[in-house]
């Protein structure tokens, strides 16, 4: 293959796994890895460092979008970044000690829960509001939401709790380049009851500063190939714009069936050449 | 300066940087793509690479020299950079709300921020 007909190919897919990744709201980073790993043979260390810098662009491209919806909550997020940051450094380490069949089996597992994610839909509708606890309190993490039209205070619950299933998202983020979003939101929607629009956009803004602990240690370990690197951020990034754009228009329900079936077929692929060593 | 108003300036320098990233990382993939298009290439195996691919000073003299490689990951640092801006802002924004405590909290992320990218120079 040459230079000119990777990139495009590369190009091409990373718009798709943008766009998609967008208008489930799983991320683009979670089908880039299987799918240049798998389809293109490229080595898992070049796939995890493409990801993870492709994590960062739609995080912080996304970001202006999201404040202005109100939802974010900057004190929640810094805090728990003090967990996710550590974690990441920690997984970024381990990724260089982790045998590559061992982290398409442990990327696969993820993407079985991704898959999940995206095929089970969540009711948000009836969502409870809890008060504060007094850890929280003298954290100050409660705030204030937009909910039909109105308002909404809520308080948040079992910080340390929060704090450590944090430890672990930054953990998988730095070991797999992805944003692990989807771990992120257990921990505050599940866990620490925080409502799941805070959560999620919050996660949202969370995941670029996460992923940014594990670029140095990343860079520095020649991960990020600039030749892989380039058309994976500019077609994740252009893809998951596009993705915001359509939005409001697209049959989401029906996206994430397909998106969902898809990510199930890589889960299946990874684990299976994991095991037999061919990734 | 309230929570929302810094939140929106966070967000649009955020968006800044990233559009400025993706623009430099476009440049140095055509110039890539004009010189080297037509040659065969394979990442089967891993090789970690020179220091115009793994160390700051190394790609900043790359892309000083325009070469297509030095200027993508001059790109790609940057876009590694805008998460890293944005809680420089937070510390500076959290001063000005005389927030102690998570002025407090903004340094602890920015500092292990700091460790990680110490590792690349």
């Amino acid at each position: 293959m040459t230079a000119l007909t990777f990139t495009i190919v590369v190009w091409l897919m990373s718009t798709m796994a943008g766009f998609l990744g967008a208008l489930t709201g799983l991320g683009g980073g979670v089908v880039v890895v299987p799918v240049l790993a798998l389809a293109l043979g490229v080595d898992i260390k070049y796939a995890i460092g493409a990801s993870l810098v492709s994590v960062i662009a739609t995080s912080s491209g996304a970001a202006a979008a999201y404040v202005k919806e109100g939802f974010s909550n900057i004190r929640i997020g810094m805090l728990l970044e003090v967990a996710t940051t550590l974690g990441a450094v920690a997984g970024a380490y381990l990724a260089a000690y982790t045998s590559t069949h061992a982290i398409a089996i442990i990327f696969g597992l993820v993407l079985v829960q991704s898959a999940y994610q995206s095929l089970v839909n969540r009711n948000t509708e009836d969502e409870e509001i809890v008060q504060s606890d007094a850890l929280a309190r003298r954290l100050r993490l409660g705030s204030a939401y937009p909910l039909k039209g109105k308002s909404q205070e809520y308080g948040v619950t079992n910080v340390p709790t929060g704090f450590s299933l944090m430890f672990g998202a930054g953990a998988l983020s730095g070991l797999l380049g992805i944003g692990s979003g989807a771990v992120k939101v257990i921990a505050m929607d599940r866990a620490m009851r925080i409502p799941f629009k805070v959560s999620t956009t919050t996660s949202n803004f969370m995941i670029g500063v996460t992923a940014a602990a594990s670029a140095g240690v990343y860079l520095s370990r020649g991960y990020i190939d600039p030749r892989v690197t380039m058309p994976v951020m500019l077609g994740v990034l252009g893809g998951a714009f596009l993705g915001t754009k359509v939005l409001v228009r697209a049959r989401v329900r029906t996206l994430r069936i397909v998106f969902g079936v898809v990510i199930l077929v890589l889960a299946v692929e990874m684990i299976l050449n994991g095991i037999m060593g061919r990734v | 300066m309230d929570d929302r108003r810094l939140e929106n300036i966070l967000g649009n320098l955020l968006r800044a940087g990233v559009l400025l990233a993706a623009v430099i990382v476009l440049a140095g993939g055509i110039l890539y793509l004009f010189h080297y298009g037509s040659n065969p290439v394979s990442y089967r195996t891993f090789s970690a690479g020179g220091p115009d691919r793994r160390t700051v000073p190394g790609i900043a003299q790359s892309a000083a020299a325009l070469h297509s490689v030095g200027l993508i990951q001059l790109g790609l640092l940057l876009l590694i950079a805008t998460p890293v801006a944005r809680v420089v802002m937070a510390v500076a924004g959290f001063y000005l709300e005389r927030d102690r405590l998570y002025v407090v909290v903004s340094l602890i992320v920015l500092a292990v921020l700091t460790f990680s990218l110490m590792h690349a120079t």
